[in-house]
């Protein structure tokens, strides 16, 4: 099986399609560990941004004073600066303020290395845009429901907790999962400080194998079944939590 | 009035005011509640009906003026909100159940998280009360998948699950089907037979007129007149009040 597909592959590139991460072992090995980093950055960054919107649109429409500034400010700046002059930001600069370890052969090692700024860029980048997907979901429930809720004795923050957020997160997931697509995308970004997913691999593999077309056509083929993919797992999710008669699923 | 100590109110109001930028909505409101009274706010649109019953359980600060729920003092700055919405309930106009929750959820709630009561002993209590509303088969229920009446009966059994002295109702009929009405309107009834005080905000005159104890009507922020029912629906002597009348009867 493996075989024929190799087999099939190898004589395609006769007639001009390269392709050798299908029939050469070495170009595939790369391909794969390149996709690996790529759903490692998509699931960690997606994950802690999505914590990061949470927090944030919870101590905005908790909180007032200080902390509310700070995350104003944090969103001023991550989502109205470009993402790799970001990623460069974190790495050249204070990744060179940060200690360096010696690994076990004695050669340097920056403690924090390419795929963990790669991961708090991107989080922190994504969480910007989080933030303002989770107040906008916060800002849709109606104060109804909010007021039904005081009347039974709850504190701000018990209503925020046991109504407010969870119906702010039926709001929130048409315009989160754009952020999360997005996100998806600017994985590739990672490339930029030396991180080994799909773009990083697919320059290595083209270099060698001269054949760029159709890496370049591979590669946005990989992105539009990803992003399918986690276009996919938000609406399972969204479905799942649908309730009756309320939001999209139904009447008002 | 004289009043007696064994007939002192268990609300009372004096001298509320209360303005919404400079839209002055409540213009000292007088009034006294007895306990186990059933009393009826009625009076045109935009005449600060709604207003008072939010000024009762603290969901609308008020500017002047002193409100007092049997000893507590509502305008204190230090005021136990929790202690206040234990004693006073509250009925929406659209029900305003959490829809999140399953029918049993949304009337067990608060008593779990608030009062920190046992669950069971409380979902006990739940469903006990869904019978009286006669939903009995709908605790699994999203609120979603009910009529606007059967809602507002989870949402009366919500209120009461809570055990509290005083319920507000605040236009409890007025966003249901007219076949609706009657069936949320016994169950008011049901809940001032059985002892606890009612205040009600409504546009339904036959029900304050049978069922209140006593009746007050308000215009452009102020208490009109107030009376029992009897007098008050055949001997109003102001004005306006013969004027609402007169449209509305």
């Amino acid at each position: 099986m493996v075989g024929d597909i190799q087999a099939f592959f190898r004589d395609l590139s006769g007639s001009g399609i390269n392709l050798t991460i299908f029939y050469d072992a070495f170009d595939f090995g790369r391909f794969v560990t390149g996709l690996g980093y790529t759903l490692l950055l998509i699931a960690l960054s997606g994950f802690f941004s999505i914590l990061i919107g949470a927090m944030g649109a919870a101590v905005l429409s908790l909180g007032r004073g200080p902390a509310a500034s700070v995350i104003r400010g944090y969103v001023a700046l991550f989502r109205n600066t470009p993402l790799i002059v970001q990623m460069y930001f974190f790495y050249f600069a204070i990744g060179s303020i940060m200690p360096v370890m010696r690994n076990e052969i004695g050669l340097a090692q920056p403690l924090i290395g390419g795929l963990a700024w790669a991961v708090i860029s991107l989080s922190l980048y994504a969480g910007a845009f989080n933030v303002e997907t989770f107040r906008a979901g916060i800002g849709a429930v109606h104060r109804s429901y909010e007021e039904a809720a005081l009347a039974l004795g709850y504190t701000p923050r018990q209503v925020f907790v046991s109504v407010t957020a969870p119906l702010a997160l039926r709001f929130s997931f048409a315009s989160l999962a754009n952020n999360l697509v997005d996100l998806t995308k600017a994985t590739t970004v990672a490339y930029a400080v030396g991180v080994t997913e799909l773009l990083y691999v697919s320059n290595q593999i083209w270099s060698d194998s001269l054949n760029t077309i159709e890496m370049m056509n591979v590669i946005l083929v990989i992105y539009l079944v990803l992003t399918g993919l986690v276009v996919f797992l938000i609406n399972r999710v969204e479905a799942a939590m649908r309730l009756p008669g309320f939001g999209a699923g139904g009447a008002p | 009035m004289s009043v007696s100590p064994s007939s002192a109110p268990l609300i009372a109001l004096r001298g509320v005011r209360k303005s919404f930028g400079h839209l002055e909505v409540l213009r000292g409101i007088d009034m006294d509640i007895r306990k186990g009274e059933v009393v009826a706010i009625i009076g045109p649109s935009g005449s600060g009906k709604s207003t008072i019953l939010r000024t009762i359980n603290g969901l609308t600060p008020i500017n002047e003026g002193s409100i007092r729920v049997g000893d507590i003092e509502v305008g204190d700055p230090k005021l136990d909100k929790v202690k206040l919405r234990h004693r006073v309930g509250m009925v929406f106009q659209q029900y305003n159940l959490f829809p999140h929750r399953t029918v049993l959820q949304n009337v067990a709630m608060a008593p779990i998280q608030v009062l920190k009561e046992p669950r069971e002993q409380v979902e006990e209590r739940a469903r006990r009360l869904l019978a009286e509303m006669r939903l009995p088969d709908k605790a699994d229920a999203y609120p979603g998948e009910l009529s606007g009446g059967q809602q507002q009966r989870v949402a009366i059994a919500r209120a009461l699950c809570m055990e509290p002295e005083v319920i507000l109702f605040d236009e409890v009929t007025a966003a249901l089907d007219p076949e609706m009405v009657k069936e949320v309107l016994s169950a008011v009834r049901k809940v001032a037979e059985d002892g606890v005080t009612c205040i009600l905000v409504t546009h339904e005159m036959g029900f304050a007129r049978e069922a209140a104890d006593h009746i007050y009507f308000t215009d452009r922020g102020v208490i009109v007149e107030h009376a029992p029912p009897q007098t008050f629906f055949t001997e109003a002597s102001d004005p306006r009040t013969k004027e609402f009348l007169s449209k509305v009867l």
